[in-house]
Parts: structure tokens; C-alpha cells; sequence
């Protein structure tokens, strides 16, 4: 079941005028920004299917960069996300596309600033709620059931093993989990489906282990 | 995930042998999957009815889109209803014109609960506003009355669809209306079984309803289909009242109406490519917010 909760449907409180090309706009550039884990210098958005046609008329892209700015749905200022964003001094560029997607509201967002980038595609399937299919060239397959971690790390040994005790540690039980990587010594992907709720002590220890880039919670 | 009702009829089943209330099931439900505390799960849904309470007074005080397209439909009503002269009566206008009012903020970039989404934020609080003055029903019956029609949106949401892109206006007014009626229902005195016979009923009746915005924007003719919705949701809630029942059973209302959305073009999911979009005037309108020529049809 992809909608769990009924604040799923009764909610978000948001600011208009869509659901799932504002409010869920904002949720996929918010996840982007968590992911890269700081204000990113520089965005280049590609906008697929209907998120393409409509996306001025929607205020999707505002919302994106509302999100990339760490602003949640209801939050007043996302009215206002590009001056914010040029205060900041972060440049973005929105690309609509015309090629096929299995989703019809699809973005791909590519941030960066001069330390690294990142690249992320998620999809907005109605309410507000919203799914993350790829993260830096990797598919990713949440069910969308549990709340979940991705963890952005190295490949080297001994990474997977600390995550895993760390969970172990906070009686965190893994339900189900991938780990995938570019290429051999390159950089690696775990995602982790839980049983419980992972809070802002595990997020921190968990970002504190050596070797690891990124971490962050979805779906939660 | 163990949930206590995956469609209508497991939760009318489930209420019905229980002796409980369609919202109580709900709660019930919420409490087990998110592991958080009846308190906790009510006070967010308070919260939730306040902002559906602010957006309505907002738009009762007049509001207006940036493209000017829509805004102030919802003063007119209420000024005409003030009249005492309505054909379709008070309640009914009364639902219409706080339906309007919740758009006509979304519309605005102001602030909303989505129900089930924003473009469709208006017909579950307009009716709640509405039969309230009827009903006179405590804070907890309305906080209720949002917990019922989110069971309701729970099931189309998980079993078919809330989304325009995915599968049309039916799936957001038309859902957004069926749980409203639904939750009428509840909040009348009916029974489960009645708030299901409610929900398929006006489901029927928005089957085959597309997305079809003008310039892309929720706001021609997203508005009205609130307006609309929330009628149709009244209407449909004094027909299940009365003991008139669907012939269709209500799950399987929801996956004809799931089935229509697939086979659904791509120009009536919220591409803004056909329809009411697609029309001379339409297509002006957007040349007229966005600039730029209109692509015309090659003649």
C-alpha cells in the first residue's frame, strides 16, 4: 500500500495550487537538498510528462527550488523561492522534456556545488505524496511500505557492517536492504527498509561512521 | 503492512460487527500503523480542520488569482444566498460557495489542506461547513467527519487513484466528493453501510471526468468541479438517507472508475493539451498569462 496514512489523504497542509505538482514538488527538491546535505550552489532541473506541460501554471518550479531552499509544503515562503534562491546566490535552470517516462510526473534534479553534484529523479503520484526511483544512476526499489534510509557511501569494507551494528545498536530491525556501487573501490548505494522509526540520534551516528557521504530518511 | 481494511467493504464489515463508528476504524487504523498515540492523531487532524477553517473565512472574504482567472465567485454566492431567493436552497449554495472559497484560495498560492489533493481541497471542507449549521455537531464530530472521508480516500488512493495526471478530475473532485458524502453520512446519524451507499453514488456520477486545465493552472474549471463535487456529495448523502442504494457495489465503483483513468488519453490527465484547455478561448487565456503565440491546430 502506498498511502499509509490517512494525513496522506487528509493533508498536507500546503500552499496552492497542486497537491502533486506543488506540494509534491517541494517534498522531491527537499529530499534532494537533504540528500546532498547542504545548500546546493547550483540546480538543473529536467521536468518530464505532465510535470513538463504544466509546470509555470502549477508553480512546480518554484516549489522545486522551495524545496532545494529546505522549505516545507506550507511554507509562506516558498511564494517567494526564486529571490530567495538569488539572494543565496544558487543559479537553476528548468528543462522540460519530451521523452517517455513511467511516470507522468517526473523531475530529475541534478544539484552541485564545487565540492560535488548529485543527481536524483523522483515522481509525484498524487496528495502530496511522493516516491524517489533513482539516486545518482541507481534504481532504487522502495516499497514505499516502511520508513527507509539511504546511505550514500565508498565501497569499501567494513561500511556496510558498521551501518548495519549502528541500526543494531538502537534495536532498529532491517526489513529489507540492497547495496549497490558504480564500480569496484567507487562510490556505493545501501538502502535500507526498517521497521521502526529512525530519529535524528541514529540519522547523526550514522553520518559520523567512516567512509560514509550521505544519509538521509524517506518515506517516513 | 497489516492494516484493519483494505477496501469499502472490509471497512463497513468491520465497523458494522464492532458497532462502530467509519472515523473510529480509521483512528483505530492510524494508531496501529504509525504507532502513535490517539491524542497525537487527533491533535494533527484539529490542526488540519483550522486551516480548512481560515482558508474558507479567507475566501469568504474575497480573494483573486495571480492570472486573474479566478477569485470573488465565492462572495457573489454568499451575497445571493443573503438574498433569500435561492432555487437550489441555503445548505446546498452554502456547500458550494465554501467549496468555492477553499479553491479560490488554493488558486491564490494561499494556504490549504489538501482533501485528497488541492485542486479538490474544496469539496470536503465546504460541505463540512455547510451541514455544520444543520447538524450542529461538536469540534469532535467535525474532526471525525475528516477521518471518515479519509478512510474512504484511503481506499481509493491505495486501490486506484487520487491523482489528475494518473487518471483524471474523476479521480480528485470525484473522490474528494464521494468521501464527503460518505462522511455526511456519519456526521447524519446514518449507518456505514449508508456512508458506502452515499460514497458509490456520487462516485458514479463524476465516472469519466477529466483534467483538463486551462493554461495548466488549478483554476478553470477546477474551481467549479469543486462546487459541483461538493452538490453532488450533498445530494447523494440525502439519496443514501432516504434508503436508496447503488446497484453497483461501492469497490466496484472504485475500480471502473480506476479502469476509465488508464484508458484515459494523455491530453485529459493534466497535460493541459485537451478539453476545456484545448478550446479557442483556452488556449487565449494561456497566450494571455504566459505570452508567446498560440500553437494553433495546423489550419
Amino acid at each position: 500500500m502506498k498511502f499509509k496514512s490517512v494525513f496522506d489523504i487528509i493533508g498536507p497542509v500546503m500552499i496552492g495550487p497542486s497537491s502533486s505538482h506543488t506540494a509534491g514538488a517541494a517534498r522531491i527538491g527537499r529530499v534532494a537538498r537533504d540528500l546532498f546535505g547542504r545548500q546546493p550552489s547550483w540546480a538543473r532541473i529536467h521536468l518530464y510528462g505532465s510535470f513538463a506541460e504544466t509546470y509555470k501554471g502549477h508553480s512546480t518550479d518554484v516549489a522545486i527550488i522551495g524545496g532545494l531552499l529546505d522549505y516545507d509544503t506550507f511554507d509562506e515562503r516558498i511564494k517567494t523561492a526564486f529571490e530567495e534562491a538569488e539572494k543565496l546566490g544558487m543559479s537553476y535552470e528548468f528543462i522540460p522534456e519530451t521523452g517517455n517516462v513511467d511516470h507522468p510526473n517526473t523531475a530529475r534534479i541534478v544539484i552541485g556545488d564545487d565540492k560535488s553534484e548529485m543527481s536524483m529523479m523522483g515522481i509525484s503520484i498524487g496528495g502530496g505524496k511522493i516516491e524517489i526511483t533513482e539516486l545518482n544512476g541507481f534504481p532504487l526499489r522502495l516499497s514505499g511500505n516502511h520508513p527507509a534510509i539511504l546511505v550514500v557511501h565508498d565501497d569499501r569494507s567494513g561500511c556496510i557492517a558498521n551501518v548495519a551494528n549502528c541500526l543494531y545498536k538502537y534495536d532498529i530491525n532491517i526489513g529489507h536492504m540492497e547495496v549497490s556501487r558504480k564500480e569496484r573501490g567507487d562510490m556505493a548505494l545501501m538502502v535500507i527498509e526498517v521497521d521502526q522509526t529512525v530519529d535524528v540520534e541514529v540519522m547523526g551516528e550514522l553520518r559520523e561512521l567512516p567512509n560514509i557521504t550521505q544519509v538521509t530518511r524517506i518515506a517516513d | 503492512m497489516d492494516v484493519l481494511f483494505r477496501n469499502v467493504r472490509e471497512l463497513v464489515e468491520r465497523a458494522e460487527k464492532e458497532g462502530k463508528l467509519i472515523s473510529e476504524v480509521m483512528i483505530e487504523q492510524e494508531m496501529l500503523i504509525t504507532d502513535r498515540s490517539r491524542e497525537d492523531i487527533m491533535q494533527q487532524m484539529d490542526r488540519n480542520l483550522t486551516v480548512m477553517e481560515e482558508a474558507v473565512e479567507k475566501g469568504l472574504q474575497g480573494v483573486h488569482s495571480v492570472s486573474g482567472l479566478t477569485g470573488g465567485d465565492a462572495v457573489l454566492l454568499q451575497k445571493y444566498m443573503q438574498q433569500g431567493n435561492s432555487l437550489s436552497g441555503d445548505l446546498l449554495l452554502d456547500a458550494v460557495s465554501k467549496a468555492v472559497a477553499t479553491n479560490e484560495v488554493n488558486a491564490a498560492m494561499g494556504t490549504i489542506c489538501a482533501t485528497p489533493t488541492a485542486g479538490s481541497a474544496g469539496v470536503v471542507p465546504g460541505t463540512l461547513f455547510a451541514v455544520k449549521n444543520k447538524l450542529n455537531p461538536t469540534r469532535e464530530q467535525m474532526i471525525r467527519y475528516l477521518f471518515t472521508s479519509g478512510a474512504f480516500g484511503f481506499v481509493v488512493a491505495n486501490n486506484a487513484s487520487i491523482s489528475g495526471a494518473a487518471g483524471g478530475c474523476q479521480a480528485e473532485v470525484g473522490s474528494a466528493a464521494a468521501m464527503a458524502s460518505a462522511a455526511i453520512i456519519e456526521m447524519a446519524g446514518g449507518t456505514p453501510q449508508q456512508s458506502s451507499e452515499a460514497f458509490a453514488i456520487t462516485l458514479k456520477n463524476m465516472l469519466g471526468l477529466v483534467c483538463d486545465p486551462v493554461a495548466g493552472l488549478v483554476e478553470v474549471p477546477c474551481v467549479k468541479r469543486n462546487a459541483m463535487g461538493a452538490s453532488n456529495a450533498v445530494v447523494a448523502a440525502d439519496m443514501a438517507l432516504a434508503g436508496v442504494t447503488s446497484r453497483i457495489p461501492c469497490d466496484e465503483v472504485i475500480s471502473a472508475m480506476f479502469e476509465i483513468g488508464q484508458a484515459m488519453p494523455s491530453a485529459f490527465r493534466e497535460t493541459a493539451k485537451g478539453g476545456l484547455a484545448a478550446t479557442p478561448t483556452g488556449k487565449w487565456l494561456e497566450s494571455k498569462i504566459f505570452g508567446g503565440s498560440v500553437v494553433g491546430s495546423g489550419q
